[in-house]
């Protein structure tokens, strides 16, 4: 086990922001299998937590430490990359405080308070941007996001601005941007639904399908050149490419969402086209991770890292790219939208492409934060091994939910005349509902596994051959 | 990948890619602008639908339900429920709420005033009448 030390002290605080990314993707976890459990007993922890309340808990939570894991990992990244120390290291803690008091406050509020009460105590009749899936936060919440991310986009700009402009950093910066920018039209709710609808994809389309793709093709490439040690200028290229793609396919591909909710026909052919061309960069990322893997110059201590890192890039593809394109064209869309199939594609989705990259980059940096190279073999087994877990639970899941929405499909929405009514097929699904329940409790046992290697030191001999490295040096 | 291509030029093609397609798609939503009036029939939005989708929203009904194939997925699809169940089953059923039936479902009760029902119908009418290109396939949404 070799020491390492940090390269730059200011990438120290990058440490607490992945704390609490792991803390609040527990979180998110069991109200992930509260909410699997309730569609299969209805009136569970009824009316204390109704579905909603625990849906809305599952899906911000999810946001929240996503952002924690970005925010976290531009921190480390970025001195690193800027090779000079961060612009303000206290300004990045005390964001850190007002980013997860705010978040737990938030939380708390969905709980205990009920939502159109927490929605007149928060002044969401000032300005109207309440109960929209996934943007259900209180008015105050949204403008702390704004002003969090203010604040760390200013402290990691000045940083590369005062230090070395590398592709990786260019990419982070201007991905991160972009996710701030967008978040702005989260604050424009017109009365018209149709237009509400089309600015919302604005903020979640263009996060997901376009700026955080940025932001994943950066983090993956870090932990390839960190780890494999291949030449910049090769993964530079790489990256551009992949980003570019992204942005291609990813900007237009906004119009898979518009088929149904109003909007002009034309999107049928933008949408269709351009989304059924969204796996490509997916599928480069796959390459990419796999050839750089290939082409190492090194044998990386940490072969966890590489595992997360190779894992980000096939499930990404799987998940974003193949369970997307399944029903992203519009004829197949006109049967599938809003049914189960979209719940298996989103779940894979968000644990391949996002998920993992930001676990890559805590299993990278975390053992450096604490001032080794890498963990223990036996710790990295165990890291190892929850990758696994938390795979196949996540692929147990998928799959029910896929099969779920094929039946949905069949009874539901194929038969023109004497369709089943959608409690009815819900009846129908079960089966299910149940594996996918199973697939949960694999993926909390996986995280569990996940959370315990952080806690397991190196066998005796480890610790020898450790000492002799040292004294040799 | 060839000599000749550089990380520059990649970078080249990244920005010029990224900025024609967003000219391209802030176009193409600039055109989609004009045409939503007529397809959402934006002129029968009175007061009652705004007021309608101010309690749709405060309610967080998104949560359980789809509007239009978005939402959750965890009860029915409420664009075309007013052609599928008609106002005043719409009603009944919201005050009707929770049913208590053990093991099933349950939705919260609201305790909507008779206005606050009659706002929610309007809004659920006017959504109904959107050029939704035939979505749903069938009337069970």
């Amino acid at each position: 086990m070799q020491t390492a030390t940090l390269k730059f002290q200011s990438q120290s605080v990058s440490r607490l922001y992945f704390i609490a990314a792991i803390g609040l993707f527990v979180g998110q976890i069991v109200f992930g299998l509260t909410l699997g459990l309730q569609y299969l007993i209805g009136d569970l922890a009824f009316p204390a937590i109704p579905f909603n309340i625990a849906r809305m808990v599952h899906t911000n939570l999810l946001i929240v430490w996503l952002l924690f894991g970005f925010m976290g990992s531009a921190y480390y990244l970025i001195p690193e990359e800027a090779d000079t120390e961060l612009y303000s290291p206290l300004f990045a803690k005390i964001l850190f405080w007002i980013f997860l008091v705010a978040g737990a406050a938030t939380i708390l509020g969905y709980l205990l308070v009920p939502y159109a009460t927490l929605a007149e105590w928060t002044g969401n009749d000032l300005l109207k941007t309440m109960g929209r899936e996934f943007l259900e936060q209180p008015l105050p919440t949204k403008v702390g996001i704004v002003i969090v991310a203010l604040g760390f986009l200013f402290n990691i700009s000045m940083t590369v601005l005062k230090g070395r402009k590398t592709a990786i950093s260019l990419v982070l910066l201007m991905g991160l941007w972009g996710l701030a920018l967008m978040f702005l039209f989260s604050f424009v709710n017109p009365s018209n639904l149709v237009r509400d609808k089309m600015y919302w994809w604005f903020v979640v389309h263009l996060w997901v399908e376009g700026t955080w793709e940025l932001i994943l093709g950066a983090l993956l490439a870090f932990v390839l050149v960190k780890t494999t040690g291949v030449d910049r200028e090769v993964i530079d290229k790489w990256l551009y490419l992949i980003v570019t793609m992204a942005l291609v396919t990813g900007i237009l591909g906004t119009g898979h969402h518009f088929f149904f909710i109003g909007l002009p026909g034309y999107w049928h052919w933008v949408g269709s086209v351009f989304s059924a061309l969204e796996p490509i960069p997916f599928f480069m990322m796959t390459l990419f991770a796999f050839n750089m893997v290939q082409r190492r110059k090194r044998e990386h201590p940490n072969q966890a890292a590489v595992l997360w890192a190779v894992g980000t890039a096939v499930m990404g593809f799987l998940g974003a790219g193949l369970w997307g394109f399944a029903h992203t064209l519009s004829p197949v869309n006109y049967y599938t939208h809003g049914s189960q199939v979209t719940a298996a594609h989103g779940h894979l989705a968000f644990y391949g492409a996002y998920v993992l990259v930001v676990i890559a980059m805590i299993s990278y940096a975390m053992p450096i934060l604490r001032g080794r190279e890498a963990n223990p073999k036996r710790a990295q087994s165990v890291e190892m091994w929850s990758f696994w877990i938390m795979t196949i639970g996540m692929g147990v899941m998928v799959l029910a939910l896929t099969g779920a929405g094929i039946l949905q499909v069949w009874l539901q929405r194929m038969p023109t005349e004497n369709a089943m009514s959608f409690m009815n097929t819900q009846d129908q699904l079960r089966f299910f509902y149940w594996i996918r329940v199973a697939g949960g409790v694999m993926f909390l046992a996986g995280l569990l596994t996940y959370l315990t290697s952080f806690f397991i030191g190196p066998a005796a001999d480890e610790v020898e051959t450790g000492r002799a490295r040292l004294q040799a040096a | 990948m060839a000599q000749g291509f550089t990380s520059q030029m990649a970078r080249n093609i990244f920005y010029g890619g990224t900025a024609f397609f967003v000219l391209l798609f802030a176009a193409l939503i600039f055109d989609t602008e004009q045409r939503i009036p007529e397809r959402s029939k934006s002129a029968e939005i009175t007061p009652a639908v705004v007021r309608g989708k101010h309690l749709w929203e405060t309610r967080n009904c998104i949560g359980c339900h789809t509007l239009l194939g978005e939402g959750a997925y965890f009860a029915p699809e409420l664009g075309n429920v007013y052609k599928r169940r008609g106002p005043d089953f719409i009603k009944a059923w919201i005050k009707a709420q929770p049913t208590g039936a053990p093991g099933r479902r349950q939705m919260p009760n609201f305790h909507f005033t008779d206005a606050q029902l009659d706002d929610m119908v309007e809004f659920l009418k006017w959504t109904n009448g959107v050029n939704t290109e035939n979505w749903p396939p069938n009337i069970e949404g």
